[in-house]
This record gives C-alpha cells, sequence and structure tokens, in this order.
C-alpha cells in the first residue's frame, strides 16, 4: 500500500515537473511554430467533425426530455433557458474536452510512446534538442488555444439541435421567444466559466498524453498501455476539475 | 603540451534497482582514438553511451566529455555540448514523420551556431547551402538516392546508414556507435564498418563503438581508408602498409571494465569471458 502512494505521488510529481517545464518553455525559445500551427490542424480541425456531431445530439437529447419535465411545470418555455445554461455551463466544456481526450490524449500519448521506445526521443536530446520544448510545448499550446474554440462550437451546434427539437418538431415554443430566452439567460459567470473550463481541460489533456507518452517503457506493449492511462487519467481529472472550478464560480455568485 | 583526452571517466557508477549498470568505470578516450566495446548483454555498454552525452545520469564521479563535467550541466547546458558528439542508436532513431534527407539536415536546421561557423567558412551566409552538405553526407553512405524518402520505406541496413549520415553531418570529434551491426547480414555489417573506418580516417574523428561481431574490431583495427585510392587497405597485407590506427579493445561484464587493450592483448587473454568476445578460428590459427 506504502509502495503504490510512493510511486502515486512520485508521478505526480513528476507530472508537476513535466507541466512546469513545458510552461516555462512557452517563455523561452526556441519556438516551433510549425509543429504548433500542425498540431492546431490536428486536434482542433480534425476534432471539427466528431465535436459538431456530439454538439448537435447534446442539444437535441436535452430538449427533448427537458420538454417532457418542464410540461409537467407547466413551464416549456424555458426550454431555451435550460439547454443554454446546460451546455455552456457544463456538458458542451465537459463533453468536447472527454472527445478529445478520447481522440487526441491517446493520440499523442501513443505517439511519444512509440518515439519513445524506437530511441526518438534519445535521438532528439543528442542531436541537441529539448523534446519537452519540440513535443510537449506545442501540443500544450495548441490544445489551449483549440479546445476553448471547438468548445464554443459544440455550444453553438448543440443551441440549434435543441432549437431543431423544441421548435420545428415539438412546437413547444416559438423561434423568436426560443433565441431570446437562451440568449438572455446567459450572463457572464456563466461565459467565463464555460471558456475557462476548456482551457484547463485543454492543458490537462495535452500534458496528460505527454506525459504518459514520454514515460513508456517495454516496446509496443508499452504504448498500448500508455495510450489506455492517457485516456482514463485525462477523463478522470476532467471530471474533479470540472468540479473544483463549479464549486468556485458557485461561489462567487 | 599534450593534447586533452576528448572523453575521460573517472570511478563512475550507476546503480538501476538491484543491479549495476556501471559500476566503478574509470576511461580516458584520445583524439582520433577507436575504442570497441565487447560485452553481454546487459553489461551497461549502451548505458556506458548514453552517459557519455549524459542521456542517463550516473549515480557517482565525474565525466568529462570536450573538457566539460557532464555529470555538472543542467538538461539546457548538454543540449549545447551534445551537439558536438554524434550518436548513432541500435535501431538507427530516425524520426519517421520526416524524410530521409530532413533526417540528416535536422542537425544543421537546429544548430544556429553551426549554421553561422558554416557560413563563415564558406564567405558569405547566403553561400552555405545545408541542403548541399545533407547530399555530400549520404553520398559518403552511399544512399543519396533516397533522399526523398521515409525512413520507413528503406531497408533497416540503409537506416542504420542514414543513422550515421545524421550522426556525422556536422562533423563531430566525437562519434558514439551503438550497435551499428546488430541484426545484419554479414555483407551489409561489412560496408556499414568500412563506412566507420573511412569517418574516422577522412575527419580524424574519435569513436566509442558497441559491438557484438568481433569482426567489426578487426576493421576497425586492421583497416585504414585511403583518399587516394578511395578505398579501404588492410594494414597486414598492403604494401607499404598504413599507419595502424590508434584502436583499442575493451570488455564489459556486469557494469565493470574487465579487460582493456590492444587487439594482440585481447586474442592472447586467458580469462573465460573475454574470450567468448574473440573470434575462435583466429585463435586456432595462431
Amino acid at each position: 500500500m506504502l509502495d503504490f502512494l510512493t510511486t502515486l505521488v512520485a508521478s505526480f510529481q513528476e507530472f508537476l515537473l513535466l507541466a512546469g517545464r513545458s510552461l516555462r518553455n512557452l517563455f523561452r525559445g526556441p519556438h516551433y511554430y510549425d509543429d504548433v500551427f500542425l498540431q492546431m490542424d490536428i486536434i482542433g480541425v480534425g476534432s471539427l467533425p466528431i465535436v459538431a456531431l456530439t454538439g448537435a445530439f447534446s442539444g437535441a437529447i436535452i430538449a427533448l426530455q427537458m420538454a417532457r419535465a418542464l410540461n409537467t411545470y407547466g413551464a416549456s418555455s424555458e426550454v431555451g433557458t435550460i439547454v443554454s445554461l446546460t451546455l455552456v455551463r457544463e456538458l458542451g466544456p465537459v463533453l468536447t474536452a472527454l472527445l478529445v481526450a478520447g481522440r487526441n490524449a491517446s493520440g499523442i500519448a501513443s505517439e511519444l510512446g512509440s518515439m519513445k521506445v524506437t530511441e526518438q526521443i534519445d535521438a532528439m536530446r543528442a542531436l541537441g534538442t529539448d523534446p519537452v520544448q519540440k513535443l510537449v510545448t506545442p501540443r500544450l499550446i495548441a490544445t489551449a488555444i483549440m479546445l476553448p474554440l471547438l468548445t464554443i462550437i459544440a455550444d453553438a451546434i448543440g443551441l440549434i439541435g435543441a432549437y431543431l427539437v423544441a421548435v420545428p418538431l415539438l412546437h413547444i415554443i416559438a423561434s423568436g421567444q426560443y433565441w431570446t430566452s437562451s440568449w438572455q439567460a446567459l450572463v457572464l459567470n456563466d461565459l467565463a466559466q464555460g471558456l475557462l473550463k476548456p482551457f484547463v481541460f485543454g492543458m490537462i489533456i495535452s500534458l496528460v498524453g505527454c506525459f504518459y507518452g514520454l514515460r513508456t517503457s517495454g516496446g509496443t506493449q508499452g504504448v498500448g498501455r500508455s495510450t489506455t492511462q492517457a485516456v482514463v487519467s485525462a477523463s478522470i481529472w476532467i471530471f474533479v476539475v470540472t468540479f473544483l472550478i463549479d464549486k468556485i464560480f458557485v461561489g462567487l455568485k | 603540451m599534450p593534447e586533452e583526452p576528448i572523453l575521460e571517466f573517472k570511478d563512475v557508477s550507476l546503480r538501476f534497482g538491484e543491479s549495476w549498470a556501471l559500476r566503478n568505470i574509470s576511461l580516458t578516450l584520445e583524439p582520433g582514438e577507436t575504442r570497441i566495446i565487447f560485452g553481454a548483454a546487459g553489461s551497461g555498454k549502451t548505458t556506458l553511451l548514453k552517459a557519455v552525452v549524459g542521456l542517463v545520469r550516473v549515480d557517482k564521479g565525474s565525466i568529462k566529455l570536450f573538457g566539460q563535467d557532464v555529470t555538472k550541466l543542467s538538461e539546457n547546458e548538454l543540449f549545447v555540448l551534445r551537439r558536438r558528439a554524434g550518436v548513432l542508436f541500435q535501431e538507427g532513431g530516425l524520426f519517421d514523420s520526416l524524410t530521409v534527407g530532413e533526417n540528416v539536415e535536422y542537425p544543421l536546421v537546429t544548430q544556429d551556431n553551426l549554421k553561422q561557423v558554416k557560413a563563415a567558412q564558406a564567405g558569405e551566409a547566403q553561400t552555405f547551402d545545408p541542403e548541399k552538405l545533407v547530399r555530400d553526407t549520404l553520398r559518403f553512405v552511399e544512399l543519396e538516392q533516397t533522399f526523398d524518402k521515409f525512413p520507413a520505406e528503406i531497408s533497416g541496413g540503409m537506416r542504420r546508414r542514414v543513422g550515421i549520415a545524421r550522426a556525422v553531418v556536422t562533423e563531430p570529434l566525437l562519434v558514439l556507435y551503438d550497435s551499428p551491426t546488430a541484426g545484419l547480414d554479414p555483407i551489409t555489417a561489412n560496408t556499414i564498418m568500412a563506412l566507420l573506418a573511412k569517418e574516422r580516417d577522412v575527419r580524424n574523428s574519435a569513436s566509442l563503438v558497441v559491438t557484438h561481431r568481433y569482426q567489426d574490431g578487426e576493421i576497425m583495427a586492421d583497416f585504414r581508408y585511403d583518399s587516394e585510392q578511395e578505398a579501404l587497405l588492410s594494414s597486414t597485407k598492403s604494401s607499404p602498409p598504413p599507419k595502424p590506427a590508434l584502436t583499442k579493445f575493451m570488455v564489459m561484464k556486469e557494469g565493470e571494465i574487465v579487460f582493456l587493450g590492444t587487439r594482440p592483448e585481447l586474442e592472447s587473454s586467458n580469462d573465460e569471458y573475454v574470450k567468448r568476445f574473440v573470434r575462435h578460428e583466429d585463435r586456432h590459427a595462431q
């Protein structure tokens, strides 16, 4: 038990060191802009279809479920407010982050893991390049920028999905009323936490993926293990951190 | 005044859990010297090479590379020092997302200092053409035609040669070769060793060569590359014989150096462990 705890604390310490080094590299050259743009394309543009699809369906599902529940209280007209608050505050950021974690934390961990077991990381160090600067920092920047943008898109498409269910399908609310209520429901606090969350999740996803990738050992089997660990770990951290951010923002209100 | 050694290990030790990876290692490598390192699997050969450039940190002792103590430098300071040594990894260690040409160019692109030096040598900044240097180096390993190919598209032996090209493109004073011939057929293996001897004699670089094949050591010890004839000449069969290379042999066991000496000393050793690394037909022929 003590060994397990020691390993856990040591791993967390290693993770924090990696996070510290990659953040410090933001302010120190050389900067690999090409790699940042490449990663932005892979992580952001690459995730767009799946994020859009999930956003649309999650909005539609919330509208379907809420229409029934709200109808019980004669409050069907509040559907826009509920969808908008749920999506922007919670579901948009968390669902998008979970999808990107499944897609990119695994991708990052397996790519870096394969590089590690084929000595490409050692080769990079031997050739005088810092692997954290070259591999981790660009992924960190790319994910931290792209995840909030993806979340905004997911939120918007989610609202359209909910609109399609509430207005043309169920006819429980007028079009103008839906958009006005969903827009007016949002205050600065909601937008702030809706954008802060994906920014923090983006950092977590990239750093966790890189962390497990760079500590891969044991050949191809090790790569598989790192990939799984990265996705599980990133997903758990997303839930823990969303709880913490919620706690802070609820307190602010 | 005698030249300062390129590399100096003083009482270096490193433990991985219960076992010793390196144990009280002391060695010196002179400029232009070739050191062939034999040893069973897990005897610490690769760890020794990695320790030279600080890819693994040792527990005890000092390692001086080009006069600087590797054990006292930070990772960032090491990046600068490492650029002065070339390393060939066991499997080549090529970046599979880059083409062969880009792989060989990598040390030049990342090494701004070197670019400036080369530019100064060339007279003006515009005349230093990294691509020309890359093509020349690929021609050196006879693989110029693979410039635009990806590492996955070429054979294992070719990848090893591209690895050599990448290691020597900056003309380092010290090159570390980790099992350059492992897993290759004898003909390809001999081609690679001939390249190593050529690199040493054309550029007068020092090298550490980790290997399992005794023939690799023989080639390095007995042959010299003649630039005029563009061929390897045997120092025992050619006339007049070329000046013998400064080659020493070292045998490692469980992290310790159990033998250090010249080829005749190695072949006359009575130690059972050391004898395992000497080719038997040579011993019978004597």
